[in-house]
């Protein structure tokens, strides 16, 4: 009985995305033949500009760091049933935190000291900024969507102003280089990797997502997270402090986004630049929802992503890049249609083998 | 469960049918006797009706004309900027153009890794070294720089000869170096005809949103108006769109930048200083096509036909003849280097 359910998990975790990846690959397939070109071309030229050298490989890492982070952000807070449509904010404002508290710091900090402190300090910008919808929600009953749509505008342009009108260098958008606290890019190490921005900062997102698998299914604060999500008035009654739990669960889904932002700043460009995110905060909603919630599922989504972003750069030549887009579209709106309706045809399966 | 794996094997087959079509017109693979050229524009640059679209419009006749393979990058995003670029470097391309003072860094640091691969930078901004030389390329990059003060004088003494009021106005975008040379130009021009006129002139901003902001460019041409200028010279991007709207309301004139943006206010605006980006990036393709190709920093003025102003069958009517012949003088004097036009404030 056992296996048959483990069974069935296995399946409803791995088919719906699945099917959803073959209905994105034969919509895109139709969309590249109505511009005019042939698939098995633009397939090609995606993956050799992907997965098929280093340097591309590379950049997919890349982007998949900072969507692991965002990716993470939305999940944890839907499994506490809450919508976190922040991360753009979230993440900016972490980015920003670092940077300045890597000009802040005197020159010549030994990374051991100036690293952790400059992740510190992303991690308490994008907390801080994401307990604010926890808040409101708790104390005043405000919807956390409309809040944190509303606070990505104040946080973006807050941080454009005093970029704008103090910080930067001249005929840039951009603040001063750090002067601490940056971390290695993995072609120091691994020298094919030459030229492509990923960095260590992907080791720091992996580690966050392992734990906050394990906070959510082997704490008692995880416990009272997803209790809160499944049914708040039960957990209510069975002496969860909900509202304590939805700030908890904003301030943790914050700092999880506000550490992607280290991804470029300590580890790629070394500065805030206006806009650096590129998106990545509202895609990691998209991340959250492909990879089913689960820190395992975020990260196989965040590559996913990753490469149809660094894929899209490849293909330029081919096809424009709105494709590329349309085809990010596709693959979300299949996989929301695709579970459920796998779903029902896993189980409509079941039922028939039992009657 | 029998129908979901039914559904997959549907699916899989489909997308594997798929793969084989192959459309008529399809880019077919290496014809290597073409000159591969890569361009990378700014974010969201494609569409701004100036600058990035001079570059698309020159590279479009280098493939219609020289049989040229162009490939464009547009990124999405900041970070996209050195992917881009690198992306078409490690690709082969045998020239590789970035639109823009932004890519000036990145533009350096790549024609460093590939010396084999030919670069340019439309307005790649010169840096000086510490004892004020200027830093040359590297050697397989050409900086491409206009003259722009030239074309602006020229427009300046055509603001103050056809304009009608000793008082001319102008409106840059961003606070730079780079439209600072605009402002000198015109300002010298405009002194050249008339020594005791004056000239107004406002920044929008210093950020690049300064370049996209037509709802300040209007607040500051309203207000220049309204002190008694005429004519309004604006190198602002977007910006000049408020410019022009203002000049539209108020039934006064605006000058253009970049490229003939008669259309945009039709009646109003009385010439344009153009830049002749398109030019410029076929000429280095096909310098790259032909093997020319040099590194370094090629400047085009008006002796080059790099930059100049319009005057065609829509803006006749504004400017009278005789100021035309004027301006004629004035530039067969600059190219013959009797006069000097000033490329700083």
């Amino acid at each position: 009985m056992t296996t048959t359910i483990a069974r069935r998990r296995v399946e409803e975790a791995l088919l719906p995305p699945l099917v959803a990846l073959l209905v994105a690959l034969v919509v895109g397939d139709i969309l590249i033949i109505l511009v005019g070109q042939s698939p098995s071309a633009v397939f090609r030229l995606m993956l050799s500009g992907t997965w098929g050298n280093w340097y591309g490989f590379g950049q997919v890492l890349y982007k998949a760091t900072t969507l692991i982070c965002t990716g993470l952000a939305v999940s944890v807070a839907l499994r506490a049933g809450l919508f976190n449509i922040g991360g753009e904010g979230q993440l900016a404002a972490g980015g920003f935190a670092a940077a300045v508290m890597g000009l802040a710091l005197p020159p010549g900090t030994p990374g051991v000291v100036a690293i952790p402190v400059c992740i510190a300090a992303a991690l308490a910008a994008g907390g801080l900024v994401g307990a604010i919808p926890g808040v409101m929600k708790a104390r005043f009953g405000a919807h956390e969507v409309i809040v944190t749509i509303m606070l990505n505008f104040i946080v973006l342009a807050f941080l454009n102003w005093i970029v704008a009108s103090h910080l930067h260098v001249p005929e840039t958008l951009h603040t001063p280089e750090m002067r601490a606290g940056t971390v290695a890019r993995l072609m120091e190490w691994v020298s094919p990797f030459h030229g492509s921005a990923v960095n260590a900062s992907l080791f720091i997102a992996i580690i966050a997502a392992t734990l906050v698998g394990w906070m959510l299914f082997r704490t008692r604060a995880g416990y009272e997270l997803r209790a809160v999500g499944l049914q708040p008035d039960a957990a209510e009654y069975g002496g969860v402090r909900v509202g304590t739990v939805w700030i908890r669960t904003f301030l943790i889904a914050g700092a999880l986004a506000g550490l992607g932002g280290i991804n470029y700043v300590l580890g790629y460009k070394h500065y805030y630049e206006e806009g650096f995110g590129g998106g990545a905060g509202f895609l990691g909603i998209a991340v959250a929802l492909v990879g089913r919630n689960h820190p395992l599922g975020v990260i196989i989504a965040a590559f996913l992503f990753a490469t149809l972003s660094q894929g899209g750069l490849a293909i330029h030549a081919l096809v424009p890049k709105q494709m590329v887009e349309v085809l990010q579209g596709v693959v979300i709106l299949a996989v929301a249609a695709a579970v459920p309706e796998v779903r029902r045809l896993v189980s409509g399966a079941r039922g028939g083998v039992a009657a | 469960m029998r129908r979901l794996l039914v559904l997959i094997g549907v699916l899989l087959a489909a997308h594997v049918a798929l793969l084989f079509v192959q459309p008529r017109g399809a880019v077919a693979e290496d014809d290597s006797a073409a000159v591969d050229v890569g361009i990378v524009f700014d974010v969201g640059g494609r569409g701004d009706k100036s600058f990035n679209d001079g570059a698309y419009k020159g590279a479009d006749s280098a493939e219609a004309v020289l049989g040229a393979d162009i490939r464009f990058i547009e990124p999405g995003e900041g970070s996209d900027r050195e992917a881009g670029l690198r992306l078409l470097a490690a690709q082969g391309m045998d020239l590789v153009i970035g639109v823009g003072f932004i890519f000036t860094d990145d533009l350096t640091d790549l024609a460093v890794e590939y010396p084999a691969v030919k670069f340019a930078g439309v307005d790649y901004a010169v840096t000086l070294d510490a004892q004020g030389n200027v830093v040359q390329p590297p050697s397989n990059l050409a900086a491409l720089k206009f003259r722009e003060e030239e074309g602006s004088f020229l427009v300046g003494a055509i603001a103050v000869l056809a304009g009608g009021s000793k008082r001319v106005g102008f409106v840059g975008g961003m606070d730079i170096p780079l439209i600072h040379k605009f402002e000198a130009g015109f300002r010298a021009g405009v002194r050249h005809v008339c020594a005791d006129c004056t000239v107004i002139a406002q920044y929008a901003g210093v950020t690049p949103e300064a370049f996209r902001n037509p709802g300040k460019g209007k607040e500051l041409a309203l207000s220049q108006y309204q002190s008694g200028v005429n004519v309004i010279f604006h190198a602002s991007g977007s910006t000049g769109l408020g410019v022009f709207e203002a000049a539209r309301q108020t039934g006064k004139f605006a000058i253009g930048v970049d490229a003939d943006q008669y259309s945009e206010a039709p009646g109003h605006i009385m010439t344009s200083m153009v830049k002749g980006v398109d030019a410029v990036t076929f000429d280095a393709i096909r310098r790259a096509r032909e093997g020319t190709f040099q590194g370094g920093i090629y400047s085009y003025g008006l002796k080059e036909g790099g930059v100049g102003y319009i005057y065609d069958d829509n803006n006749r009517a504004l400017i009278p003849p005789e100021v035309i012949d004027r301006v004629e003088q004035i530039k067969a004097e600059i190219i013959a280097g009797r006069i000097q036009v000033p490329s700083t404030r």
